[in-house]
């Protein structure tokens, strides 16, 4: 008899426990990469953002601390449904209190819905579109890396202020190729330029020619590239086919690293454009790099995008941190997020903005050449530095609807 | 919306480089359903094959583009020989339906290990040098070597519409597929044409691979963006009709190409449209027997 009453008190010893573990000190995050595992942003991306959440998570020293934080990753193949659907199955049934990620902007906003809906907590880092922090700001979503207004800025307003004052754009017929396009013609007509005409492209498409033969006849001096990925580089490449980069410029609105090298040195030199992270920038970058190639597919350095899933998802752990338990209240963790200042070895110190964007400083990069490029992946050069407060947008002009309480 | 002459002849111009890509994959196809009876859904993947074999043979080798584009499609030629030989012989008396997933499978398969170890962006692989730079047309500045493309294609075509339609072997494989065991009975090893056609069907889509490999990025997905208009392509040409399919790949490319001039957001759907058309009206396709 005794025993059972020893049993019994014990049992209800461990259930009381562990409910409490549950309320007040629950110490289990999951995070989940929404990605693009096999598409053509999958290696701007991709597997290696996953690798970055994973690094961050590994870096954040919480799983010591008695945290359990798992990361998974899903493949959102750049249809907004299916991205969608995803993130709604991963709140309902697998608890995700974080989505990061997401390239390809028309899948953004249509996860941006989602995690407000569900009060989860959303760090944008592949998705391109500037609507994020203004029509479409939520209280569940940080945009971290880039977006579409700082690559206008930076590279529309440097090209057009160098003499390049008419443009004609080449633009990827989503989401982010709107977007990059309508920022990139505010800045450049700021700047005192004029849009001679545009052409929209399918999304993933392998010809480009006619379309840059429009380009051609349009007599402008810079092309704009409002594409991105597989989509760029392609065009980069049969730009030169038909002589085109010797008569206009062609401006690469958004390059990553791993376009470059697919483009090839060859090609691809001179390309002027806006990053906000290039693995070669000081020590504490060097040092990520090297732990992240030993580690990526392809020894590949992390990309702008990679880096910022890395940024976000570090900053969100020491949120968590901070707060003492994760209380699986996504607005919540972003306002503590928003409270406190960012610092990492990767984009240095920021802030976030109150619209969710997160602001660091952008870089204006060119491609080397190939006689100075020394070592593999050694392909940027820094031209100039744009400083944090003017690389994004200025919190008076967002149209963000959480900053009119 | 007036129409400029010199931006439309170049859109022509363009249509037709892209037709031959169009007409050299849809022959293949045709090749290998008129003589096999399979519906080759690994085609896309062979194609991106023969890219990856010219890039292989330039960057581990030092061969360079010309020995190339006879080299990647005999190597890939006879890679999908094997193919045939230990699986697709089996299904050859099946439903269609076996074929097609048969060759979807291993499409899926040979993409997913490429894609495995060369992740998802292209790898360059440079314009040969006696074909740089381009020529001034008046209306367009034409790259040399695109203008090589659509003539080389063209030949390659019309060899293999000859060899087929015209010779002595063509009409052994002709007759094979109407009635293999009375061919075999004539002394003729038919199991062994059947293997080689299919090698003739693969190599073709590798040299369409090697022809593109300057133009398109080298990358795992090449082929699977482009198979699905090249079946199309098939499908209004006539399912196995060889002068069907030529002409059908030139011509589309040259509607496509028309498409992105007038309307560019249709660019890749004018294909599917006129393919429903032309099913509407003429279910066997244009060029198509009835069977």
């Amino acid at each position: 008899m005794s025993k059972v009453i020893t049993r019994l008190l014990l049992g209800t010893t461990i259930a009381a426990a562990t409910a409490t573990a549950a309320a007040a000190d629950d110490k289990n995050v999951k995070i989940g990469v929404l990605t693009d595992l096999s598409g053509i942003y999958a290696d701007l991306a991709g597997p290696g953002s996953t690798l970055a959440a994973q690094m961050a998570v590994e870096d954040s020293g919480l799983k010591a601390k008695g945290w359990t934080i798992d990361v998974i990753s899903g493949d959102h193949q750049h249809k907004p449904d299916i991205g969608a659907n995803l993130a709604r199955q991963w709140f309902d049934r697998e608890k995700m209190d974080m989505i990061t990620d997401v390239p390809n902007s028309g899948v953004a906003l249509a996860v941006n819905n989602v995690v407000k809906e569900k009060n989860g907590v959303y760090i944008n880092s592949g998705g391109g579109t500037s609507d994020l922090t203004n029509a479409q700001c939520t209280p569940n979503t940080i945009h971290w890396t880039y977006d579409t207004y700082n690559l206008a800025y930076g590279t529309g307003t440097a090209l057009t202020k160098a003499g390049g004052d008419s443009w004609f754009f080449l633009t990827a017929d989503y989401a982010f190729g709107a977007a990059l396009e309508r920022d990139t013609t505010n800045a450049l007509k700021a700047a005192g330029g004029k849009v001679t005409g545009s052409v929209k492209h399918p999304l993933n498409s392998s010809d480009f020619s006619s379309f840059l033969l429009q380009a051609q006849a349009s007599g402008a001096k810079v092309i704009g590239l409002a594409n991105a990925g597989g989509d760029t580089s392609t065009t980069i490449k049969q730009a030169a086919e038909f002589g085109i980069s010797k008569s206009q410029k062609l401006a690469a609105l958004l390059l990553f690293l791993t376009d470059v090298k697919s483009i090839g040195l060859d090609l691809a030199q001179g390309l002027s454009f806006t990053e906000t992270f290039y693995w070669d920038m000081n020590d504490g970058t060097r040092e990520f790099s090297k732990r992240f190639s030993a580690r990526s597919k392809g020894a590949a350095p992390p990309t702008m995008v990679q880096a910022g899933v890395y940024s976000g998802t570090l900053h969100y752990l020491k949120a968590l941190e901070a707060l003492g338990s994760n209380p699986h209240d996504g607005a919540k963790v972003v306002a503590k997020m928003k409270d406190m200042p960012t610092d990492d070895p990767l984009f240095g110190k920021g802030s976030i903005q109150p619209n969710g964007r997160k602001i660091h400083p952008a870089y204006l990069f060119e491609v080397k050449k190939p006689s100075e490029s020394k070592a593999p992946w050694d392909y940027y050069k820094l031209v100039a530095t744009i400083p944090a407060d003017q690389a994004f947008t200025p919190l008076d002009k967002s149209t963000c609807p959480l900053l009119k309480k | 919306m007036s129409i400029n002459l010199q931006a439309l002849s170049a859109q022509l111009l363009v249509g037709l480089i892209n037709g031959s890509f169009y007409a050299l994959l849809s022959l293949g196809l045709a090749v290998i359903f008129g003589m096999l009876n399979i519906i080759n859904f690994a085609h896309g993947a062979l194609y991106m094959m023969g890219a990856f074999v010219a890039y292989f043979l330039l960057n581990l080798a030092g061969i360079s583009y010309w020995p190339a584009l006879f080299l990647a499609p005999i190597i890939v030629g006879i890679f999908g020989m094997i193919l045939e030989r230990t699986m697709l012989q089996w299904i050859a008396n099946l439903d269609h339906l076996y074929g097609l997933l048969l060759t979807f499978g291993l499409a899926l398969i040979i993409q997913g290990v490429f894609q495995n170890y060369f992740g998802s962006s292209g790898l360059p692989y440079a314009i040969p040098d006696a074909l740089k730079g381009g020529v001034n047309l008046g209306f367009m500045f034409l790259p040399i070597y695109r203008g090589w493309v659509v003539i080389f294609s063209l030949i390659i075509c019309i060899a293999t519409w000859f060899l087929i339609e015209r010779t002595r072997l063509g009409a052994y494989l002709r007759a094979a597929t109407e009635n293999p065991t009375l061919v075999r009975a004539f002394g003729i090893n038919v199991p062994l044409m059947i293997t080689l056609t299919y090698g003739l069907g693969v190599g073709l889509a590798a040299l369409a691979g090697v022809l593109s490999a300057p133009i398109n990025q080298v990358r795992p997905l090449m082929g699977a963006d482009l198979i699905i208009v090249v079946f199309a392509v098939v499908v209004i040409g006539g399912m196995g009709s060889i002068m069907g399919s030529i002409i059908t790949g030139f011509t589309l490319g040259i509607i496509e190409g028309l498409t992105k001039y007038f309307y560019p957001e249709a660019s890749n759907t004018v294909v599917f449209v006129l393919m429903v058309l032309v099913l509407l009206v003429k279910p066997s396709g244009l060029t198509g027997r009835t069977t």
